[in-house]
C-alpha cells in the first residue's frame, strides 16, 4: 500500500503528486533525489526500494522521470512497484508519451486517473481501456453524463456488454523473442525464447473464445498425439480475462476478451536455440593509432525464410574516429553516440552469408589504465512466418449467442528479444576469417 | 513550498474569474488554481470562492473542485463545513460514479467537522445497488477507522463489513478484504496498550476462507493480491485444509501480474508448512519454479523485487531453481543493483555440474568496466570456492589470470579472496604465493594489504624472504591503517615463532614501535600480549599463536532460521525485499514501547508454543554457532571449555537472558539483537555490526559489561569498515589467552 505516490523530474522536483494516506507528509517527495545522492556518494547502489527515518522510497524510472511512492509500513512492495509501471503505462496510453511537459499539459486529467486507480494506498482499476471509457480528455463537451462502465466491477471487467461490429474478425498475432548469449568461443551460453500471442478482437456481444495450441503438455493430459510437433512451454502467463483454474484442469485456454488489442498470453522457452542469425567479428587493434573489424553474418536458417530489418551493432572504443566501411552488402553507419557502428541489412535470406571490413582511427594519446569496455555485438531482426519454438494455432473456436461466423486470422513472427548479444574475443578475432 | 511575496494579484484575478456569471470561465479559473496548487502556490485563500463553484453538472468541474478541497480542507476546518451539503446530496445522485466520488472524497478530507456528517450517506452507500459505489465505500470504513475509531465501531460497520465478504461481486469483496485487513493491523499496532479489541480484529475463519477462494478466480488483479495477503493470514485446520488452499492458489501462479505471483508463492510457501504428502509438496515447490524465472523479463525494479525475494526463498529451500542457473546470468545492459543480485542467486545455486559455466561468466564480468561490479564478481570466484571443493582449483586458475591482468583494483580483490581460498584449503595452493607476493607494491587498499601479510606470515616458514617482505611494512608502520597494523604485528610474531633466528630484530622493533608510537589501543594491546606471551612462555605462545585454525565456509542462510521463516511468510512485502523483520525499518517512534509491549502479550496468548519453540532454535543455533566460533581453541584447552564458555556467553546477552528467563518485552526484538550478534561469519555479505561480533568472540563472562561497549574497546576496525576476516581470525589466539588466565 502507498500513502502518497508522486512524478518526479530529474532533479527531484515533485512535477505532480497526490497524497492517498495521512501518514507520510507531501515534503518527503522532496528528501528523494538528496537521499539518492547521498547513497551514490557513499558508493552504495540505489535501489528501487529504500528506507530513511521510517519512510519507505518505492521508485522506478521512466525516460527522465521518477515515480515514486512513499509508504510508512511494510508495503507490499512488489504490488506498489509493479503498480508504478502500470501508471506509467496507463499515462503512455493516454498521452502518447510520458515526459515533463504531457504532464503539465494534462494535470486535470493525471489528477482524475491517479484519483481513480488507486484509493486509500490500494490500487483499484489500471485498465487504461475501462478508464478511457469514463475519464477522457474531452468530457466536458458530452451533453451525456458518463457513468463508470459496468466493466469496473463486473466479473468481466474488462469488456462492456452491448459491442456491435458489421463484420466479425480476430487477428492473432504469434511473435517470438528470442534472447541470446554468446560467448567469446562461439558457445551459446543462455538461450530462451519469449513467446507472446497477441490479438486484436473486433467482435459482437459477449463471445465465448477457445484457444488451442500445440501444447506438448496438454496433448498428454488428453491422451491424444499430435500430427507434428508438439511444444512445452515452461511458463505461461494469461491475460486476466482467461480462466486460470480452467488452464490448471485441462490446459484448456478459454476466455471472453476484452474489445481491440490486448496480449492474450506469454510463455517462455529455455529449450536450446542456435542463433538464428550469427555474427562474428575479427578485431585487430593497434594502440594509438587505428582499430579493424572484419564481421561476418550468417542467417542460419532455411532458405525459404528471410530475415527483415537486419542490424547489427559493433562496438567500437569511444574515441575511434575517421571511419571507414565496406559492405558485401546493406549500408554501415557509424554511430557514435552509442560508440559502435551499424550495419543494416533490409533482407537477408535464409543460409546467406556476408562479410564487411571497418576501419577506425584511434587517437595516439591514450589515458591511463583505460579498460576496454567490451561491450558485446547486439542484433536486431524480424523473420515473418516463422517461429523459432515450433508453436502453432490449431484452433480459435468462437462462441456467441447470436451466432455469427467470425474469421480469425494468424501471423507468425520471430524477432530478436531485448538481448541478443554475441561476445567478442578481447583482442584478435577468434576464428579465421578470409579477407575478402 | 515557499510562497514567493505578495501574489496578491494573480491570486485576486482567479477569485473574480471564479465569481463570473460564465461557466466556462469559472471552470477555467479553477483549472489554473488547481494548476497553481500543483506547482506549490498557496491557493488555501480561495478555498470560499473554489466552494461555491462545487454545486455543477459538469462532472469534470466537480472534481477538480473536490481535489481542491482534498489539499486544503485540512488548512480550512471552519470552512470545510459549507461543502458538507453539496456531499450529502451528491452521494443521493442518480450517477453511482458521483455517488461514489462523493463518499471517496469525503473520506479523504480528514476534516473532524466533516466527518459527523460521512455516517449517514456511508450507511446508505455500503447498501447501494452499484457495486461500483459499495467497493468504494467498504474503502471508505478503513479511512474513517483511521479518523475516528469510535464511529465506526458505534455505527456497526464493521459488522457490515463482515457482511460484505459474501458480496455477489467479487471486486467489492476484495475491498471489503483489504478494509478489514487495513483496519485489523491499525488496530492491532496503533491502539495503546489496552486489551486488543476483538470486533476490529479480522479473524479469517473457515467459512470466510471458502468465501474468499471462490472471490479469488473472479476479481481483479489488485484484488488477488489482496485476497491472497488474507488467504496467508488463515490458520489452517489440519493438513487437509493446507493442501486445498494450495491447491486452489498454484493457478495464479500463472498470473500475468507479479504481485500475484509472488502473493501466491507466499500463501503456497507459508501453508506448505503443514502440507504433510510429500509427493504434493514436491509438486508445489516444481510449480513454483517457472513462474519466478518469468519475474525476471519484466522491468529491472520489478526484477530485483523479485530477486531479493527469490534470494530468500533459496534460503529457505535451495532446491526450489537447482537447474536454473543460467537464466540468473548477467546481460549486459542489466543495471548494476539488478547484476548485484544476480551474482549472489548464481553462487547459491552453483553445484559441481554448473560450475564451469559460472566460473566462465564470473571471469567474464571480471572484465566489465563497473568497479563495483567487477570486485564482486571476483568475490563470487572466492565464494565458489570455498563453498565448491572440487572447483576450488579452476578457481584458483581463474584468479591466477585475473591477477595476470594487472588492473590494480583486480588484483587487489583477488588477494583478497585468495586469503579466503587459504583459509578453507589451508596449504593446498602455496604454488601461487610468489606470484601474489610480486603485486605486493601495487597494494594500496587496507583490505589486500592485510590479506597478504596474513598469507605471507601464515606460510612464512615456506616464503624465504618473508621477513624481508614484512620488514617493508614494519618500516612504514605508523603510516598504515589499522587492518594493515593488527596484521603486520601478528605476522611478524608468527614469523618468529617459525623462524626464531633469524627475526629476533624485526619482531623487537614492530613491538617496541606497536606499543609506543602507535595511537590504536586495539594495536597497542594486542602488541603487548604477544610480549608477554613471548616473554613468559614461547611455548605457550606457539600453541596460541600457531594453532590450528577451523576452515571457513559460506553460510547457507544470510539471516537466522527464525527471522527467514518470519521473511518467507511475508514474500513480497518491503521486509523480504531489504530482508529485516519489519520492525527493523518502521519507525513507530512513540508508540514503540506499547506497540512492542502488545504484541509480545499477542504472542503470547496466541502461539506461546511456537515462541517457545522459536526460542529453542535460538538457542540450539545460538550454542551450534558458538561451538563453531570456539572449535578452533587449542584441543590442550580441554574441549569442555568451550561449550561452557558458549552457555556463558549466551547467558550474558542481556536479550538472550531475558529470552530464557521469558522476562522479555517483545520476543522478535531479542532474536533480532540476538542475531545481530551471532550471524557476522567472515563469508557473510551482509555487514553486520562489529562491535558486537568481538564482543561476542571473546567470550565475555557473566559479570561482563553489555557488549557493546566491551566490544567497542576491543574492535580493530576503528576505520568503520567491517572486520576483515583475518582480523577475525587473530582474535582467536587471544581468547585462548583469556581462557588461559
Amino acid at each position: 500500500m502507498a500513502s502518497l505516490v508522486a512524478i518526479l523530474d530529474l532533479k527531484g522536483k515533485p512535477l505532480i503528486q497526490r497524497s492517498y494516506r495521512d501518514d507520510v507528509p507531501a515534503s518527503y517527495v522532496e528528501r528523494f533525489l538528496p537521499l539518492v545522492l547521498d547513497i551514490e556518494e557513499e558508493g552504495q547502489q540505489v535501489t528501487p526500494c529504500f528506507s530513511n527515518q521510517g519512510v519507505n522510497y518505492m521508485h522506478i524510472r521512466h525516460s527522465n522521470l521518477y515515480l515514486l511512492a512513499l509508504s510508512k509500513r511494510n508495503s507490499n512492495a512488489s504490488e506498489i512497484i509493479i503498480f508504478l509501471h502500470r501508471l506509467t503505462q496507463v499515462l503512455v496510453e493516454y498521452f502518447k508519451e510520458l515526459e515533463e511537459e504531457s504532464i503539465r499539459d494534462n494535470f486535470v486529467i493525471i489528477y482524475e486517473l491517479m484519483d481513480e486507480m488507486m484509493d486509500f494506498g490500494f490500487p483499484q482499476t489500471t485498465e487504461s481501456k475501462i478508464l478511457q471509457e469514463y475519464i477522457t480528455q474531452e468530457s466536458h463537451k458530452l451533453e451525456v453524463q458518463v457513468r463508470p462502465p459496468m466493466a469496473v466491477t463486473n466479473a468481466v471487467s474488462w469488456r462492456t456488454e452491448g459491442i456491435r461490429y458489421r463484420k466479425n474478425e480476430v487477428f492473432l498475432d504469434v511473435i517470438e523473442s528470442v534472447n541470446m548469449l554468446v560467448n567469446a568461443n562461439g558457445n551459446v551460453v543462455r538461450s530462451e525464447i519469449l513467446g507472446a500471442v497477441k490479438m486484436k478482437c473486433y467482435l459482437s456481444g459477449m463471445p465465448e473464445l477457445r484457444l488451442g495450441l500445440n501444447d506438448k503438455v496438454m496433448f498428454e493430459s488428453t491422451g491424444r498425439t499430435a500430427r507434428g510437433k508438439a511444444i512445452e512451454m515452461e511458463d505461461v502467463k494469461f491475460h486476466q480475462c482467461v480462466r486460470l483454474s480452467r488452464f490448471e484442469n485441462d490446459r484448456t485456454i478459454s476466455f471472453i476478451p476484452p474489445d481491440g488489442e490486448f496480449e492474450l498470453m506469454s510463455y517462455r522457452l529455455s529449450t536450446p536455440v542456435k542463433p538464428l542469425i550469427w555474427v562474428e567479428a575479427a578485431i585487430e587493434s593497434h594502440k594509438g593509432s587505428r582499430v579493424e573489424y572484419i564481421v561476418k553474418v550468417k542467417a542460419q536458417f532455411k532458405r525459404r525464410s528471410t530475415a527483415n530489418n537486419v542490424e547489427i551493432y559493433v562496438p567500437v572504443p569511444d574515441d575511434a574516429d575517421s571511419p571507414k566501411f565496406r559492405a558485401a552488402t546493406g549500408s554501415v553507419q557509424y554511430a557514435p553516440d552509442k560508440s559502435a557502428f551499424v550495419w543494416k541489412i533490409k533482407q537477408l535470406g535464409g543460409s546467406r552469408e556476408f562479410l564487411m571490413r571497418a576501419h577506425f582511427g584511434l587517437p595516439s594519446v591514450k589515458a591511463e589504465q583505460e579498460m576496454d569496455k567490451r561491450a558485446p555485438i547486439t542484433v536486431k531482426f524480424e523473420i515473418p512466418y516463422f517461429t523459432v519454438s515450433g508453436i502453432q494455432v490449431r484452433y480459435l473456436k468462437i462462441v456467441e449467442k447470436s451466432g455469427y461466423q467470425a474469421l480469425p486470422w494468424v501471423r507468425y513472427i520471430t524477432q530478436n528479444g531485448d538481448d541478443y548479444s554475441l561476445r567478442t574475443a578481447q583482442e584478435k578475432g577468434n576464428a579465421p576469417i578470409n579477407p575478402i | 513550498m515557499s510562497i514567493r511575496g505578495p501574489r496578491k494579484g494573480e491570486n485576486y484575478e482567479l477569485s473574480v474569474d471564479l465569481n463570473s456569471e460564465y461557466r466556462e470561465k469559472r471552470k477555467d479559473a479553477i483549472k489554473r488554481v488547481i494548476a497553481s496548487m500543483t506547482v506549490g502556490k498557496d491557493v488555501s485563500g480561495l478555498f470560499p470562492d473554489v466552494l461555491k463553484n462545487m454545486q455543477t453538472d459538469d462532472l469534470e468541474q466537480k472534481k477538480l473542485v473536490y481535489l481542491y478541497l482534498i489539499n486544503y480542507a485540512k488548512t480550512q476546518p471552519e470552512l470545510v463545513i459549507l461543502a458538507v451539503n453539496t456531499f450529502v446530496k451528491d452521494s443521493d445522485d442518480p450517477n453511482p460514479l458521483v455517488r461514489a466520488l462523493a463518499i471517496r472524497t469525503m473520506g479523504c478530507l480528514r476534516a473532524e467537522k466533516i466527518i459527523d456528517y460521512l455516517c449517514d450517506p456511508l450507511q446508505k452507500a455500503l447498501r447501494d445497488e452499484n457495486p461500483y459505489v459499495r467497493k468504494t465505500a467498504a474503502l471508505c470504513v478503513a479511512k474513517l477507522y483511521d479518523l475516528k475509531p469510535e464511529l465506526v465501531i458505534e455505527n456497526g460497520f464493521l459488522e457490515q463489513l463482515h457482511e460484505m465478504i459474501s458480496d455477489s461481486n467479487p471486486m467489492v469483496v476484495a475491498n471489503t478484504v483489504a478494509a478489514l485487513t487495513d483496519i485489523h493491523s491499525a488496530s492491532t499496532a496503533n491502539q495503546p496498550s489496552t486489551s486488543s479489541d476483538s470486533s476490529t480484529a479480522f479473524h479469517i475463519t473457515t467459512p470466510i476462507l471458502n468465501k474468499l477462494l471462490v472471490a479469488l478466480n473472479e476479481c481483479s488483479e489488485w484484488g488477488r493480491v489482496a485476497i491472497l495477503n488474507a488467504l496467508g493470514r488463515y490458520q489452517a485446520q489440519d493438513d487437509k485444509e493446507s493442501e486445498h488452499i494450495c491447491e486452489r492458489v498454484v493457478p495464479q501462479f500463472q498470473h500475468i501480474n507479479g504481485s500475484v505471483v509472488l502473493a501466491a508463492v507466499k500463501v503456497v510457501m507459508i501453508h506448505l508448512r503443514k502440507v504433510r504428502r510429500e509427493e504434493l509438496e514436491k509438486q508445489l515447490i516444481r510449480k513454483m519454479a517457472p513462474p519466478l524465472v518469468t519475474l525476471l523479463s519484466s522491468p529491472p525494479e520489478v526484477q530485483w523485487v523479485a530477486l531479493r525475494n527469490i534470494n530468500l526463498l533459496l534460503q529457505k529451500r535451495p532446491e526450489i531453481l537447482s537447474n536454473e542457473m543460467r537464466v540468473f546470468f548477467c546481460k549486459y545492459n542489466d543495471p548494476l543493483y539488478v547484476k548485484v543480485e544476480k551474482l549472489d542467486i548464481m553462487v547459491r545455486l552453483a553445484h559441481e555440474r554448473n560450475v564451469d559455466a559460472l566460473l566462465s561468466e564470473l571471469k567474464e564480468y571480471a572484465s566489465e568496466v563497473d568497479v563495483d561490479f567487477v570486485r564482486k564478481s571476483v568475490k563470487a570466484i572466492g565464494q565458489t570456492a570455498v563453498k565448491i571443493e572440487e572447483a576450488a582449483e579452476k578457481c584458483v586458475n581463474v584468479l591466477l589470470d585475473l591477477i595476470a591482468t594487472r588492473v590494480s583494483y583486480v588484483v587487489q580483490e583477488a588477494i583478497v579472496v585468495m586469503k579466503d581460498i587459504f583459509r578453507k584449503y589451508p596449504s593446498t595452493y602455496e604454488g601461487v604465493i610468489p606470484t601474489l607476493c610480486a603485486n605486493l607494491d601495487e597494494l594500496d587498499e587496507p583490505e589486500a594489504k592485510a590479506s597478504l601479510i596474513w598469507i605471507i606470515g601464515e606460510y612464512a616458514n615456506k616464503i624465504e624472504n618473508a621477513d624481508d617482505l614484512l620488514t617493508l611494512f614494519v618500516d612504514s608502520f605508523t603510516e598504515e591503517a589499522y587492518p594493515v597494523q593488527l596484521q603486520t604485528l601478528t605476522a611478524v610474531v608468527k614469523l618468529f615463532l617459525k623462524k626464531p633466528d633469524s627475526s629476533q630484530g624485526i619482531v623487537q622493533r614492530v613491538l617496541n614501535t606497536a606499543t609506543k608510537d602507535c595511537d590504536s589501543p586495539d594495536v597497542r594491546d594486542r602488541a603487548y600480549i604477544y610480549w608477554r606471551l613471548l616473554s613468559m612462555d614461547p611455548a605457550a605462545a606457539k600453541s596460541v599463536v600457531l594453532s590450528h585454525r577451523p576452515p571457513i565456509s559460506i553460510p547457507r542462510t544470510t539471516v537466522a532460521p527464525a527471522v527467514l521463516e518470519e521473511l518467507i511468510g511475508e514474500i513480497g512485502s518491503l521486509a523480504s525485499v531489504y530482508h529485516k523483520p519489519a520492525e527493523t525499518f518502521i519507525g513507530k517512534g512513540r508508540l514503540g514501547a506499547d506497540a512492542m509491549q502488545k504484541r509480545a502479550v499477542e504472542e503470547a496468548d496466541e502461539s506461546q508454543l511456537s515462541t517457545q519453540k522459536a526460542l529453542q532454535t535460538v538457542v540450539a543455533g545460538q550454542q551450534s554457532e558458538n561451538l563453531l566460533d570456539f572449535g578452533d581453541e587449542p584441543s590442550t584447552d580441554g574441549g569442555g571449555l568451550s561449550g561452557l564458555a558458549a552457555t556463558q556467553t549466551m547467558l550474558s546477552q542481556p536479550a538472550a537472558a531475558n529470552l530464557i528467563a521469558g522476562t522479555s518485552s517483545n520476543p522478535l526484538d531479542d532474536l533480532v539483537s540476538i542475531f545481530g550478534n551471532v550471524s557476522m561469519q567472515p563469508m557473510s555479505a551482509t555487514p553486520t555490526p562489529a562491535p558486537s561480533q568481538a564482543a561476542f568472540g571473546f567470550g565475555q563472562p557473566p559479570s561482563a559489561a553489555p557488549g557493546g561497549a566491551f566490544g567497542g574497546l576491543m574492535t580493530p576496525t576503528v576505520s568503520g569498515s567491517s572486520t576483515s576476516p583475518p582480523t577475525q581470525q587473530q582474535q582467536k589466539p587471544e581468547e585462548d589467552l583469556l581462557g588461559l588466565f
